[in-house]
């Protein structure tokens, strides 16, 4: 299955949307299909500092704890809570329900890190 | 037969049923409000269940029969060590000279309970290639926390409180990770490389003036010898930081190979693992703890020592991390690893490590036309297999432990390490016969050809048990915890 378009992926398999003065993140599809079945998602608060390729959370799906890891660096301004009910948005809708942060990037350029869905796609394909 | 499926207790109650009976009340009756405050006295009768004693018996003895351990079936749990216990170390542990003694009598009245643990410690020593052994630590978890408490004495000791780090490899067990964060550490992973093995260029970049220590675990989880371990001694050594091993997977290299001479500082042992105390529901565990001379000074308090012909504790220990356990450790279990030790012998304990390494290489070289072998050279006593090639099929290896229920043989762990797709870990031990490798292999074989052949059979396993495949998401996305009556 191809990765949307418009976002930006990291080699630990998050997606970034860029949003202007926000990004949001969230797991592909791939990740969540990895997993397997999740069951519960920890999220850090709005007002952390987010450091890049470092973990910033986790996800827990029946097989195993995977820990999320920062794409970027950035202030967390907006967390999905709907997550802590409803973890299998991650599986259902991973690009659009299961966003789960919304930080405002401190340095922008770091997106330059990150690849294109096709480069994404291309990583996952080898495996 | 197929088993029917078990009723709980609570289903079984009958309203007035009654499994005893009590005496007259011979007391005078008090009324327990006046006794107690309004709010601890409850208003509802407790919802127990009402069955008679036969019924209470059968129920419990039915549960029994369902239970799956080493006395039953094979058992190859990965980095657990799921070897046979010998029955002799029951014995020896119930002697009633052992078994009822009280952790509080006087020093005088233990001599030899005394000296059969100073004994256990000195043996544990010499295995492991330390200077001082404690049984204090209660399982691998615990002593690994130990450990690094001392670890972290040591430096504080030498005004280095900047070693704040500890370095664990991806393929170390999860275990480590989390005592260094409880130890008040903060981890850091470094990679394996294409070999299996620590990336030792990683290594060195994430080495320097704030590692505390490296914990290792030697064979890693993927069943490896880490063979660059000298080196790895020397780059952490020469930047101020400890070693620490992690010695759950000793089963491969005990006699053979000794962590004091690979360079290591502090090591645990588990001897619910490799020193057959029961493993696994039966536990408790014990994971005695290791040290070279410069951390002696730290080990908890008291330590068991000797002094002239008498055994006694010694509490006069200023620099010691404090005690970490009630009483010395648990010694039920210390004395079933003695009595294992003293019956195998040293000439044994070889033996065991070259078998436990046999069996392990003779399973993954069977298995290898039928899965995936990420790393192909020889391992120690465990192997990782991956099921990549039946992913391809949809069947993996979580549908692959299920449907070896059917087959009768307890699953291998799966999903560890991490950094293996699919993964299932084996580990046979030393203590299982070729015919009962052949049949596992066989079983695993012929589920690899299901997989091609008929995938929904593997999909839906397991059929021969009980209750067949339970939803697990759903137990852990909504738990049910306790009886409620429907």
């Amino acid at each position: 299955m191809a990765s949307p378009k418009e976002l930006m992926y990291s080699e630990e398999h998050e997606w970034v949307k860029d949003e202007g003065e926000k990004l949001r993140i969230g797991i592909t599809a791939f990740a969540q299909d990895e997993l397997g079945d999740i069951v519960f998602v920890e999220l850090p608060e709005v007002g952390d500092q987010l450091e890049v390729n470092e973990p910033f959370g986790s996800v827990e799906s029946v097989k195993t704890v995977s820990e999320l890891y920062a794409p970027v660096s950035g202030k967390v301004v907006e967390i999905n809570e709907e997550l802590e009910d409803s973890p299998e948005f991650v599986n259902e809708s991973p690009y659009e329900k299961a966003w789960m942060v919304v930080v405002e990037p401190s340095d922008k350029a770091e997106l330059d890190d990150l690849m294109s869905a096709e480069a994404y796609d291309e990583m996952t394909d080898e495996d | 037969m197929k088993q029917k499926d078990q009723a709980l207790i609570f289903e079984m109650s009958k309203p007035g049923r009654r499994g005893g009976s009590l005496p007259e009340n011979d007391v005078p009756d008090v009324n327990v409000e006046e006794l107690l405050p309004a709010d601890y006295v409850r208003q509802e009768e407790p919802e127990l269940p009402e069955v008679s004693e036969l019924q209470l018996v059968r129920h419990y003895t039915a549960l029994s029969k369902r239970n799956f351990g080493i006395d039953s079936g094979f058992y190859p749990l990965g980095s657990c060590t799921m070897k046979y216990n010998p029955k002799i170390n029951e014995v020896i542990a119930r002697l009633p000279g052992l078994a009822h003694l009280h952790p509080y009598q006087p020093e005088p009245q233990v001599q030899g309970a005394l000296r059969l643990m100073h004994e256990l410690q000195a043996s544990l020593a010499e295995i492991t290639g330390m200077q001082e052994v404690t049984l204090q630590s209660a399982a691998g978890a615990h002593g690994e926390w130990t450990g690094l408490m001392m670890i972290r004495a040591l430096h504080e000791a030498n005004g280095e409180t900047q070693r704040t780090k500890v370095i664990v490899p991806d393929s170390a067990h999860g275990t480590n990770p989390a005592s260094a964060g409880v130890a008040g550490f903060d981890p850091v992973t470094v990679k394996t490389d294409e070999r299996g093995l620590v990336d030792m260029d990683h290594l060195k970049e994430v080495t320097g003036e704030d590692t505390a220590a490296l914990m290792l675990t030697n064979p890693n989880t993927l069943g490896l010898f880490e063979e660059d371990i000298v080196e790895m001694a020397e780059i952490i050594h020469n930047a101020g930081g400890k070693l620490y091993y992690d010695g759950a997977n000793s089963n491969a290299i005990m006699g053979k190979a000794t962590p004091g001479d690979m360079g290591f500082d502090v090591v645990h042992m588990n001897l619910h693992k490799t020193f057959t105390g029961p493993h696994g529901g039966g536990g408790p565990g014990s994971g005695p703890v290791g040290v070279k001379e410069e951390l002696v000074p730290y080990l908890p308090r008291p330590l068991l020592v000797k002094d002239g012909e008498q055994y006694k504790w010694d509490y006069h220990r200023p620099d010691a991390i404090g005690r970490i356990k009630p009483f010395y450790g648990n010694f039920g279990i210390n004395m079933r690893a003695y009595a294992y030790m003293r019956s195998m012998g040293s000439q044994g304990l070889h033996q065991v490590s070259e078998n436990a390494v046999l069996n392990a290489n003779y399973l993954r070289k069977r298995l290898e036309p039928y899965y995936d072998i990420p790393y192909p050279q020889y391992c120690k006593h465990e192997f990782v297999l991956s099921a990549k090639r039946q992913k391809k099929l949809g069947v993996r290896a979580l549908d692959i432990a299920k449907r070896l229920l059917d087959y009768g043989f307890h699953p291998p762990t799966i999903y560890f390490p991490l950094n293996v797709e699919e993964c299932m870990m084996v580990e046979p031990t030393e203590t299982e016969t070729k015919e009962t490798l052949d049949d596992f292999a066989d079983a695993m074989i012929a589920i690899a050809k299901e997989a091609e052949e008929d995938p929904d059979l593997v999909l839906e396993a397991p059929h021969e048990t009980v209750i067949s495949r339970l939803d697990e998401t759903k137990a852990a996305r909504q738990p049910v915890l306790r009886y409620q009556e429907q």
